[in-house]
Parts: structure tokens; sequence; C-alpha cells
């Protein structure tokens, strides 16, 4: 009798937890919600009339109630060989904006900030930003060239860069335009589209000064060009002491081969600068004794200000931080009270030294606690307790980094670029909690 | 007479003398080579993925293109991106035009206005043009179209051949429109914490303006606007 029971319940989750994914999403929850058995039970006629009839009854899966799933044996190890979040999670994605670019293969997508909780990006949910596409690379054939003035001209395999020794560093990645539509005025209503270009992983790879050692540069060597093997075969010029410094030649990314998306097999990854120094698909380095001026350093990345002059070379990312809970998405939703008013902060210069919290809109601040680890050119948290009285507010964090810079106001900013520089927006967010509990992005004047 | 023993110490000497020597060149960690990971890249090999071309024409091939076969190729493989005159379809980059207009209120960045350097036009359209098939042009395709743009934006005649003595030589509107020392921190907020400012306006919202595409549930797919 035992044993009969179990079987059939196995069975019947299975089956329809197999039905749920031919349905929406909506449809997905709502039958998932009413519950298995029931639902299952109808599938298979009336094989198991009874047993529904007898679990089926209850309509939640509430207290005084036993849930189905804790009345059943659940899925099997390796039903997932490569594990999936929960169907719960569906929701929880890389989001584009359609109207912004005119292919889905030279865009971007945003980073679902608004439920990511402490400083790592899961990997399927990192950032996306691709010029001609993501290809797909064969490891097998894939290689990486170095040249140039050097002593002795190298290619490698993936195997062959595996045998250097390696290091894991965790660093966020921010492309310079993240927030660049928000220059002229409030557009987007949204945590994940303003902010949602920058994400933070755990990078292993080898030290690009090891393999610069390795090739030995010669003297008149300054500077080294690295190229993607994309469509775009997308190229920046790094100065020779950036390249000496931190930047590393990356093939994982939280423990895993990187994902396709962000440069499998191979990137470079260059702490706390522009994403777009950060190449993908890496196939080429050349060492040369001056900048090349590509199209992504000249046409585009550079900062054109009011004037009508522009800046170039504008490498590091300068502090930013950015309240991700309460937020557009994540309004208040239990009425006046407590609430953890949470948010990320980062810096291009090194560590984040405080976070401020205002929440009236920049009249007075209060300093956040920082949350452990702490790390440079890494994602950092923090969190402040926060009673809402149920009026309206205007809530901002500020950031100060290790080298005594604060965080400006976007007055501050547009005060000495303009508004048509695009890139490097890391100006304070202003979020409007309204007496409902909603929350919008506004500016401030 | 011969001495066994005198020889093999010569011998040693030789051995341990020519190893001593070698040590600094392969021993040392953090000198060239000491892995030997890798093959040595070859010429030819180098040859054909370094494609990268500099202000001073260095990396420019062979070949030459001019303005009239500039437009034939252009036609061809651009225009129905770019326009027939370079004007740019939808949110195709427009590549001609927007002279002066850099300190206006909605600057339009081209080839022409913008770019300071005719060297970046012939590496990137090798590189990355067509966007449906990169790296698909010959080098006289690409000096012409290089060619083409250029007199789309007036920087050179229409008998103008593009090659690698003439490319470098072309000087660009904006060349000097750049400055290229980051001059940042260029803000200096301060770090008030109490009565920091008297009033407090919103002077813009986000909200009601329908931009944002869906936060939840299933991705929005073609143009919202």
């Amino acid at each position: 009798m035992f044993g009969k029971l179990r079987r059939p319940s196995q069975d019947v989750a299975k089956i329809a937890l197999e039905e749920s994914d031919r349905l929406s999403s909506t449809e997905r929850r709502q039958f998932l919600r009413n519950g298995l058995f029931t639902a299952g039970s109808v599938m298979v006629g009336g094989t198991f009339a009874g047993l529904s009839a007898k679990v089926g009854a209850a309509a939640t899966q509430y207290p005084p109630e036993v849930p189905l799933w804790t009345r059943s044996l659940g899925a099997g190890v390796v039903t997932n060989p490569y594990g999936m979040p929960s169907p719960y999670e569906k929701g929880v994605i890389r989001r584009n904006v359609p109207w912004l670019t005119a292919e889905k293969t030279s865009s971007v997508s945003f980073s679902p900030l608004q439920h990511l909780k402490g400083i790592i990006t899961p990997n399927g949910l990192f950032f996306e930003r691709h010029h001609a596409g993501r290809p797909e690379v064969d490891p097998q054939q894939h290689r990486l060239m170095i040249h140039g003035l050097v002593e002795r001209p190298i290619i490698l395999s993936m195997d062959d860069l595996q045998r250097f020794p390696s290091v894991s560093q965790i660093h966020f990645i921010e492309c310079p335009a993240n927030g660049g539509m928000e220059w002229r005025g409030a557009q987007l209503n949204s945590l994940q589209f303003l902010h949602g270009m920058v994400s933070c992983a755990e990078w292993t790879g080898v030290r690009l000064s090891t393999l610069m050692q390795e090739v030995g540069i010669k003297p008149e060597g300054k500077w080294v060009l690295a190229e993607g093997a994309d469509g775009a075969a997308m190229t920046r010029s790094i100065p020779l002491e950036k390249v000496m410094d931190d930047v590393i030649v990356a093939y994982a990314q939280n423990g895993e081969a990187l994902r396709p998306e962000q440069g499998y097999p191979v990137r470079l990854v260059v702490p706390g600068w522009e994403g777009n120094t950060n190449v993908k698909w890496l196939r080429r380095l050349e060492v040369g004794d001056k900048p090349w001026m590509q199209r992504e350093e000249t046409s585009k990345y550079t900062d054109l200000l009011a004037d009508g002059t522009a800046r170039g070379f504008t490498w590091v990312m300068d502090a930013k931080s950015v309240i991700t809970s309460p937020c557009p998405e994540m309004p208040l939703r239990g009425g006046k009270g407590i609430y953890q008013i949470e948010g990320l902060a980062w810096t291009g210069q090194g560590k984040v030294k405080a976070v401020d919290v205002s929440t009236d809109g920049g009249r007075s601040w209060q300093q956040a606690p920082l949350r452990e680890p702490v790390m440079s050119k890494s994602l950092t948290r923090f969190a402040l307790e926060w009673n809402w009285d149920g009026n309206p507010a205007l809530i901002q964090s500020r950031v100060i980094d290790e080298t005594g810079y604060v965080q400006p106001t976007l007055t501050q900013l547009k005060a000495v670029r303009g508004t048509n520089s695009i890139y490097h927006k890391n100006a304070i967010q202003t979020w409007q909690i309204n007496a409902d509990g909603s929350v919008d992005n506004v500016q401030l004047g | 007479m011969f001495n066994l023993a005198k020889l093999s110490r010569v011998l040693v000497g030789v051995c341990s003398g020519f190893v001593f020597s070698a040590m600094p060149l392969l021993a040392t960690a953090g000198s060239p080579g000491h892995y030997g990971y890798g093959e040595t890249a070859t010429k030819a090999q180098i040859a054909g993925w370094d494609i990268d071309v500099r202000p001073d024409g260095k990396g420019l091939p062979e070949g030459s293109g001019s303005v009239d076969d500039g437009l034939k190729v252009f036609e061809t493989y651009c225009s129905s991106c770019h326009g027939a005159f370079g004007e740019g379809m939808g949110r195709y980059p427009k590549l001609a035009g927007g002279d002066g207009s850099l300190a206006d209120d909605r600057p339009e960045k081209t080839v022409g206005s913008y770019w300071p350097y005719a060297s970046t036009l012939w590496d990137y359209i090798h590189r990355a043009m067509p966007f449906f098939a990169p790296q698909s042009l010959t080098d006289d395709q690409v000096y012409a179209l290089t060619a083409y743009v250029l007199n789309l934006n007036y920087i050179v005649d229409g008998d103008f051949v593009a090659n690698r003595d003439t490319l470098p030589k072309v000087e660009m509107p904006n060349r000097d429109g750049f400055t290229w020392q980051d001059p940042r921190p260029d803000t200096h907020n301060v770090r008030c914490m109490h009565d920091c400012k008297d009033e407090v306006t919103v002077s813009d919202s986000a909200a009601g303006k329908n931009l944002t595409p869906s936060t939840t549930g299933p991705l929005d797919e073609g143009l919202t606007e």
C-alpha cells in the first residue's frame, strides 16, 4: 500500500510538471498553485481518482494544510544534469529595450539587479553587450596570438593558456553607457533598465603581465591592442601600465567556463575600466608603441562635452551607487513600518569607503553599514534600516571611494559635461516613494 | 700522460659554465620563454590576423580605390542600412553630415563631423563591415568605400584615390576636437550630512512616460515606440 501510493504520486507530479511546461508563465504559475495532484489526476483519467479526491481537496498549501510537496516524492538527481532555477523564478531574466538599437546583434541586455542578492551576478544573468552578435567559438580551434614589439611572438591554445599560473579575482564590469539614456531627463521607470549594465563575478585566468613576461616586451612597447574573434573583431588600445598592473586573461567565471555571452572561451578582464575594454572572445594581443585609435576609442566611448570638444581615453569607471530595494520593481508592499534600504556601490578606483543614504532628497544623510566582503573594484552591498512613516519620500544613496571622491549629483555632472556625453553617468539616483508604496525614477532640479 | 680525472674536471667546468651562462635565459620566472608553452607565431600566421591600422598608416596594405569605385560597392553592400548618401536608415548610423553640430543641443556625430582619423574608417570597414558579412571585402573595395565615405563628407574631392600613401595624409575636420588626457575627477561633491540644502524640487519623473519595457513576465518583442 505504501509503495503503491508513492509511485503514482511521483508520476502524476512529473506529468503535471511536464504539462505545465507547455503553458505560459502566468498559466503555469496558476496551474502549479492549484496543485499538481488535482491537475495531474485529470490528465490521467480515473486511474488515480481516489488519490486525487483525497489530496486534491485543499486549495492552498498553507498551514494547517500539509503541502503536497511534503506528501510526495520529488524529482531525482540529474533530472536537470545542468541545474536550472526554480520555474517560479522564470521572470528573473536579462531584459532589453527593443526601441534602443536597430538590431539585437548590436545591442545590450540588462541584469535584473532588483532580484539579486549579495554581490555576485549569476552567470545566466550577467548583462550582455555585443557588437556583432554572440559568436559560437570552438575552444579546440580557438587561438590567442600575442605579437608585435615582443621577443617571441606566440600562439596559445586554450590548453596552453590554462597551464600558466592562474588567479581568481572578484571584479565588477560596467558598460560606461549604463544610465546613459537619462542625461536629459528621467525616462525609464525601472532599476533594471537604468542601472542593469553592471554585473560582478569571480574571474579566473592568467595575469596578462605573466603572458607579457613570457613573450618579452621590447623597450619601445608601450601599448597593447586587444582584439576579439567576433564579427566586430572588437578592439581597444590599453596602456602598458594597466596591462602590467591587474589585467586578467580570463577563461572562467564564477567557477565554470565563461558563458558564450561573456566571451567564451577567453576574454580580457580590465578591473575598474570601461566594460568595452574587457574584450570578449579574445583572439589577439599586439604590443605597439602608440595607441591604434580604433573605432571604439574615437567614434564611440568618447565623451562629447557641451562646447563640442570630446574626451577620449576616459577608461576608469568612477564611483557609483544605487538603492536596489526599494526601487520601481520593488515597491514598499507592507504599508508604513520598518524596511531595509539595500543597495550596491562600486568604484573603478579601488575600494568603497562609505555609503550614505538620504530619505529626504539629500537634505540630510546617514551612513549605511557596508556588508562584507568589501573588495577592490568589486560590487559592495550596503543596507540601512528605515522606519517609513507612510508619507511620500525621496530616497538616495551616495558612495565615497577610498580616494575620497564623493559620488556627484546629476546637476553637478551636467554642469561640467552638458547632456550629450552619453558615457560615465555616475550620478546619485533618486527614487520617489509614493504614499501607496509605489516607487518612481525621478530627477531633482 | 692522459689523466681521466683531470679531463673530467675540465668537462665539468665547461658544462657548468655553459649551464650558468644559459640560466638567466631559461630558468628565471618572469623572463621570456620561461614556460615555453604554445608555438612561435610565424610571419604568415601573424599576417593573416594582424589587421589593425593606425593613424600614421602603419598596417595599411597595398591596393587602392576611387570615389567612383566606392559608390558601386556602397550601393551593393552598405546603402540598405546607411542610406544612399550615408544619411542612415532607421536606427542605423548616419555616416555623413552634421558639420559644426557638435556643440548643438542635438549634435550629429558622423565620420565627417566627429571621427578624428581617416585610418579608423579603413580599419573599421575592413574588420567589421558589411555588418552581415564582416571581413568579406577585398582591400581595394575597402579603399574605395573609404574614399566614397570621405567624399560624402566633402573631405576629399571626387577624383580622390585612397591608398596607403594618400589615406594617412587626409586631415579630418575634427582631428583636434579631442583631449586624450582624462581630467577626472571633474566634480567635487562634498560629504555634507545635515542641512545640506534648503529645498528639494523634483524636476522630472519617468512615471507615465510609457517608455519602460515590461519588467515582469516574458520579454517585450519588437518596437514599443
